[in-house]
């Protein structure tokens, strides 16, 4: 039974919070959806109110996505609001950005509202809506950005298209600093990318298969860093993949440009020798690169030049990834493995450690995109992930809840799996039964 | 038509795939095989004219979707050559055009009870995606521009029969090397067995990550020229090229069309060889195309003896406990041959 006003105690556990800086055990008191104090008194504690014993796990703040791909409206046999949040909830996220790549899109005041209440009814993860950048996403007007805003929107992009219209874009930054939410940027110019199937290197060549240039990226990435230096815009690139990207982004960095960047997991861990089954699980975007980029990346992420790392859900249905390399779309299912696949491969790179994981994985992304979550802080909402560091298991895509099963990870073992994520203070997830103290 | 005798002829021990995908994952041994057998085969049809018996009773379905006069033919009549049956099948007037996948219309017609699926597709790895979910033999006709295995193998025995050994041979592919599936099956197939191999072509075609590779590259012919014991004249593939690499034909023919002129400063022994179609005039002019030098009509007779080879060996790997004989999904890094 879910109790009205969630109110629990959390003892035992390994809090991890980089919103606050802490990594102890500690217990954690819950009132009514919200956190109400780290290490109560005994004096402070309900009487007849929950325990939850997560010794030996990791209780941390809600992951929060970037970007994922819903699908609903108009795409519903690759997911729906509803599948994308049970999925979201098992993969310990407690915020999701909704793209704006459905039909129709995402711009306007009712398509907007047409999310949020689909989400209300699917009552799961919270679901934030990206609005699109462009009319009809076709980067030929700006679409209404203000509108969007008091619709609820909370970042703009045409993602996963990206905005090849240089004078479009310089002006929708400068429009949106009315608003304050960050515009959300893929980095690919589609002139130079055209028809690629998969990382333009020594594989590509080997397969005769048409490559998606890491000059596509990096050209991308400087013309996004150039205007948001000249208009002082909310600019976030990702997901990200190249060398190229990353050295630029380092750059600006440095000089103060207020940019962020994000990665996804399976471009830390995968190479593009995969590619070499012909295997369309392995067709994503941005595509699996070699090896070098993939070292590149992973110190970006731990010395933190790539603020967040996004789980680039990109569901499509089974039918669809069942066919050739060109036929079939790029896309994957992620939000399942992506806290697993970062630990996995992460934890020891460059002192990369728990709280390296949370903060891109949560706490940033919340900053990035200004909404609420990323912290256990006293008086923010109760949510909560809970994850079990040492539990190794097996990826098989089709024991997701999302409708899509494609993923590169399948038959990849992984260490740390999420075990509960609270919403709300309400338990939205658990992995096993018997540990659902609250279900 | 006669039919030949039965002469004996002993099943390799060193041949185990049930299926023949590209000449890269093949080892020289395997190739070297094949190409033994592709002899055996030719002496024992006189020149591939007569019917062995060796495949009778077994079906060979030529699944193409893509235009193939030479390939298809040549598979067609290899299995006939050995007593099987074919099917034919074109993508135009099939159940793909009503919407139906390339792997569910393959499926069909393996449910029909054939042996092989011979299959020829514009997109690379086809034929592995066959071999993973068909139950008979699989064998790559050529796939996009990744590999055309029996074109590669019929172009080296065509090699072997004039001058007995590929190793230490220079060969040279030239043309649009990008988009020609006819040149990796070269290069695997000759560097494994010693060949110095060269790609030349404009830098558009040619990518200078063949030279990462182990491969020489090379964007002038008549630069190397006098150094090749093989020209291979590759045709520029325009149907698989989203913008044209060089400025006209004109330039390109003027810069790498093998003509009467390049030939006196060639080797005085040196093989003309083209995979065919040829576009004379292009790659290769009318006197070179048909000139004492050139042994493009042998390839094409070759063919049919590979590809006997190929649907016998395949064939008698069936009952093997070979699962997939593609290049491993998850290895680490590709090492040049």
């Amino acid at each position: 039974m879910i109790p009205a006003a969630p109110s629990f105690l959390i003892t035992g556990g390994r809090l991890v919070d980089p919103s606050q800086n802490l990594d102890r055990v500690a217990r954690l008191l819950v009132i009514d959806g919200q956190v109400e104090a780290i290490d109560p008194a005994d004096g402070e504690i309900p009487s007849n109110i929950e325990h939850i014993d997560a010794s030996g796990k990791i209780v941390a703040p809600g992951l929060v996505d970037l970007g994922v791909e819903l699908r609903e409206p108009g795409f519903e046999e690759d997911e729906t609001i509803a599948s994308g949040s049970d999925a979201a909830l098992a993969g310990g996220f407690t915020s999701i950005l909704a793209c704006s790549s459905t039909s129709p899109c995402i711009d306007s005041h009712g398509a907007v509202e047409f999310v949020r209440q689909k989400a209300v009814q699917a009552d799961g993860v919270r679901v934030h809506v990206i609005g699109c950048l462009s009319k009809n996403r076709d980067a030929q007007q700006m679409a209404e950005l203000g509108l969007l805003h008091e619709a609820g929107a909370v970042a703009y992009s045409d993602s996963p298209r990206p905005m090849p219209n240089d004078a479009l874009l310089k002006r929708a930054l400068e429009y949106a600093q009315m608003f304050d939410l960050p515009i959300i940027n893929r980095p690919n110019v589609m002139t130079l990318s055209e028809g690629g199937i998969m990382h333009d290197g020594q594989v590509a060549l080997v397969l005769g298969l048409k490559g998606l240039p890491t000059e596509a990226e990096d050209l991308a990435v400087a013309r996004d860093v150039r205007i948001a230096e000249a208009t002082n815009g909310r600019l976030h690139i990702g997901p990200v993949s190249t060398m190229g990207a990353v050295d630029l982004i380092s750059r600006v960095k440095e000089r103060g440009i207020n940019i962020t960047a994000s990665v996804c997991p399976h471009n830390l861990c995968l190479d593009d020798t995969h590619l070499r089954s012909f295997d369309a699980r392995f067709k994503v975007h941005p595509p699996l690169r070699s090896p070098r980029h993939i070292e590149t990346l992973r110190n970006a992420v731990a010395d933190g030049t790539i603020d967040a790392i996004q789980s680039g859900h990109m569901p499509r249905a089974r039918e669809k990834k069942m066919d050739d390399l060109f036929e079939s779309p790029f896309g994957l299912a992620s939000l399942e493995t992506t806290l697993s696949t970062v630990a996995t491969f992460m934890l020891g790179i460059n002192g990369f450690d728990w709280l390296a994981i949370i903060d891109r994985l949560s706490t940033a992304p919340a900053r990035i995109a200004g909404i609420a979550g990323g912290t256990l802080a006293v008086g923010s909402p109760a949510d909560i992930t809970i994850i079990d560091p040492d539990d190794k298991w097996t990826v098989d895509g089709h024991q997701f809840k999302s409708h899509c099963i494609s993923t590169p990870l399948d038959n990849i073992e992984l260490t740390s799996r999420v075990t509960h994520t609270f919403v709300g203070g309400r338990l939205r997830f658990s992995l096993r039964p018997e540990l659902s103290h609250l279900a | 038509m006669a039919e030949t005798d039965q002469a004996e002829l002993t099943f390799p021990s060193t041949w185990t795939r049930r299926h023949l995908l590209d000449l890269e994952s093949l080892s020289a041994e395997e190739i070297t095989t094949i190409l033994q057998v592709a002899q055996q085969l030719k002496d024992m049809t006189g020149g591939c004219r007569n019917k062995l018996t060796l495949l009778s009773g077994k079906t060979c379905a030529n699944l193409f979707f893509e235009n193939s006069t030479r390939t298809r033919n040549s598979f067609s009549l290899a299995a006939k050559r050995l007593g099987a049956d074919t099917v034919e099948f074109s993508a135009s007037g099939s159940s793909v055009t009503k919407g139906e996948t390339f792997v569910d219309t393959a499926k069909t017609i393996e449910a029909m009870g054939v042996d092989w699926v011979v299959t020829r597709h514009s997109v690379p790895g086809t034929p592995h995606l066959l071999a993973r979910e068909l139950g008979c033999s699989v064998i790559n006709a050529g796939d996009g521009p990744h590999d055309h295995p029996t074109q590669g193998l019929l172009d080296i025995l065509t090699l072997l029969q004039h001058r007995g050994s590929v190793a230490g041979l220079t060969v040279a592919l030239v043309g649009d090397i990008a988009h020609s599936r006819t040149a990796r099956a070269n290069i695997w197939g000759l560097s494994k067995l010693g060949a110095h191999v060269i790609v030349c072509g404009p830098p558009t075609l040619v990518s200078p990550r063949w030279r990462e590779l182990g491969f020489e590259v090379a964007h002038s012919l008549d630069e190397i020229l006098p150094r090749c014991d093989v020209l291979n004249l590759l045709r520029i593939q325009f149907e698989r090229q989203s913008a044209r690499p060089f400025p006209s034909v004109h330039e390109y023919a003027a810069l790498y069309a093998m003509n009467a002129a390049r030939m006196r400063r060639a080797k005085d022994n040196i093989l003309i060889m083209a995979p065919g179609p040829i576009n004379r005039g292009v790659e290769i002019t009318p006197e070179v195309a048909d000139g004492p030098h050139s042994v493009i009509l042998e390839q094409v007779t070759n063919g049919i003896a590979v590809r006997m080879a190929a649907l016998w060996l395949t064939a008698g790997a069936q009952a093997s406990s070979e699962p997939f004989s593609s290049t491993n999904a998850n290895c680490a890094s590709h090492s040049p041959v």
